[in-house]
């Protein structure tokens, strides 16, 4: 197959079906640079990260980066911090997911049921907060929704005659994982509001002729259909939720104490506020791996179904 | 008793409801975001809030009061078109010679390519900051460029792919036969057909990183900030401007809601990385 008389066209024309595994050489060189950078990018940085990770490194003291096996893990495990931001960033993830997978099929669901004035501008009404950028939408929420003074919310607890709350002060973390489910709903919306566009309709008429009621109908044919995109929206939502990051740096700081600390926040604060590289290293090593433990397991999940198409 | 036709139309009626009343309550913070932006400071600070009151464009007249937004919004283009662009002249080829000259790595790659992805920002912040520390890089445009377009190479070679593998070979094959070379080829024959599929890439690639704030925070401090960075410095309390504020998001947002509006069915496709169309 691979004789230099393959690339005449005459060779071509007689053999008009063989073309699989012809001109491999400009094949290979055209994947490489994509693939060369992205490997760099990957090892480097990783391999400075974990060689960080198990030396004295502190910015403040420089020089003294003696070797010191796994004691930075020690620490940052130990750390009371660890704890927290290690169980605030699973329970945003799992929050914001669950919000978003729920709501978005429920959402979807609705705009595909039946046709109505205008659903072309409710669709990009809803989808719309995904393009926001998240500095925007972190001080839009702080300063104009939840602001315990002139917030919308605090003037619909005062028209109810309740005491208006300090969302950000009081209830942390939950005020952040409402400002990122509000990023990530429309994006749910978005996939399988085109998912359910390509469900069989024939297959529902079916069913309807069959006597199966909507929720029949939505149970057995609809949610089948959304299991791929569900695992879509949670794989790639899960890859952005573990590192959020500007959400939480514009609104609380991570405070109060450590209460809507993350781990990418918390590495954050170790390596450039507190200068010690060899424990924010650490810190990374443990996301990484963290990170990895889900994307296996999503990749399992889907990864067949995402090459499998064709 | 109520016909067929009736009940479906009591049907629609309802279901349109509901649904413009979810869309009202998850669009107001926009909608709230642009009316702040036209309220003077003291109308925009005062309780309860005002819905009704004197729209003033004075806000973004003086946008460049507090900081110079030019500058900044100027940095965002820059940086978003440079990443863009680069990052597909990477992935055009790979991607032509994946889907095209399929071996057995093939879809290997592809997962390879998709799993960097899964590398959380954080757990190489440390070194890419003190690389660009040492290389002089820190808070420049091109650091930026180059994080973005690698961070994003990965989902545009998918979506490139993906619409590469839309096309039948059977073209290529034809202009091969005609004595097209590979450069030819691409340029000449593929590139005007996917030409949609791949201004659609362009255009989820610049949101991308026209909203990427980790690194865009992390790296860069006035020079070569971007429109994220110049938002979140009003989250200090000295920056205590909401209609301003107000102005500047929504500058910083429009373009990029725009985009978004017109590109949506081709969004899902490269987001799911082809997995839904």
């Amino acid at each position: 197959m691979n004789s230099p008389a393959i690339d005449t066209p005459a060779a071509q024309a007689s053999t008009p079906v063989a073309h699989k595994p012809r001109r491999l050489a400009p094949g290979w060189f055209l994947v490489s640079p994509s693939v060369a950078l992205l490997l760099i990018w990957m090892i480097v940085p990783l391999g400075m990260t974990v060689y960080f990770s198990l030396i004295r490194y502190n910015l403040l003291y420089p020089g003294e980066n003696d070797f010191v096996g796994l004691e930075n893990f020690e620490y940052f495990v130990t750390d009371a911090a660890f704890l927290s931001g290690a169980g605030n960033t699973l329970l945003l993830v799992g929050s914001v997911l669950l919000i978003s997978v729920v709501l978005g099929v429920l959402i979807s669901a609705l705009l595909e049921a039946s046709e109505f004035f205008g659903r072309g501008i409710v669709r990009v009404l809803l989808i719309s907060p995904f393009f926001i950028m998240p500095t925007v939408s972190a001080l839009l929420w702080k300063n104009l929704i939840f602001h315990p003074v002139s917030g919308i919310l605090a003037a619909i607890w005062q028209f109810f005659g309740a005491q208006p709350v300090d969302w950000l002060a009081h209830h942390p973390l939950f005020s952040i994982i409402m400002i990122v489910s509000w990023q990530w709903l429309p994006f749910a919306i978005l996939i399988l509001m085109t998912a359910m566009q390509s469900l069989d309709q024939e297959q529902k008429e079916a069913a309807r002729l069959d006597g199966a009621g909507p929720i029949a109908i939505f149970w057995h044919l609809t949610l089948p259909h959304l299991a791929r995109p569900i695992a879509v929206v949670v794989m790639i939502e899960t890859i952005f939720l573990l590192s959020v990051f500007a959400e939480i740096y514009t609104t609380t700081s991570g405070g109060p104490g450590y209460e809507s600390t993350n781990l990418a926040y918390l590495i954050y604060t170790q390596a450039l506020l507190q200068f010690d590289v060899g424990m924010a290293s650490a810190g990374g090593l443990i996301a990484v791996v963290i990170a990895n433990i889900a994307a296996i397991v999503l990749i399992r999940m889907i990864g067949k179904n995402l090459t499998d198409k064709q | 008793m109520l016909t067929l036709k009736q009940s479906r139309r009591l049907q629609s009626l309802i279901i349109g409801a509901l649904a413009w009343a979810i869309a009202a309550v998850i669009f107001f913070p926009i909608f709230w975001m642009v009316l702040t932006s036209l309220k003077t400071e003291i109308d925009a600070f005062a309780t309860p809030p005002q819905f009704i009151f004197t729209p003033t464009l004075e806000n973004y007249l003086h946008i460049n009061e507090r900081s110079d937004y030019f500058a900044f919004a100027w940095n965002s283009v820059l940086i978003s078109v440079s990443a863009t662009l680069l990052c597909m002249c990477l992935a055009v080829p790979a991607a032509y010679s994946m889907a095209f000259f399929e071996t057995r790595h093939t879809k290997r790659t592809l997962l390879w390519m998709l799993s960097t992805k899964m590398l959380p920002p954080v757990g190489v912040l440390v070194p890419i900051y003190l690389l660009a520390k040492q290389f002089g890089l820190l808070d420049s445009r091109l650091a930026l460029i180059i994080i973005y377009t690698l961070i994003n190479l990965p989902i545009i070679v998918w979506m490139v792919y993906t619409y590469f593998k839309d096309i039948p070979v059977d073209i290529l094959e034809a202009a091969r036969l005609d004595g097209a070379t590979t450069w030819q080829e691409i340029v000449r024959v593929l590139l005007p057909i996917a030409r949609g599929g791949l201004a659609s890439t362009m255009l989820l690639s610049l949101i991308l990183c026209w909203n990427e704030a980790f690194w865009s925070l992390n790296l860069t401090s006035s020079a070569a900030a971007p429109l994220t960075a110049l938002v979140a410095s009003y989250s200090s309390p000295e920056g205590l401007f909401w209609a301003k504020l107000s102005a500047v998001s929504t500058l910083a947002c429009a373009p990029i809601l725009i985009f978004g509006w017109i590109s949506q069915k081709q969004l899902v496709r490269g987001l799911s990385f082809g997995a839904v169309k």
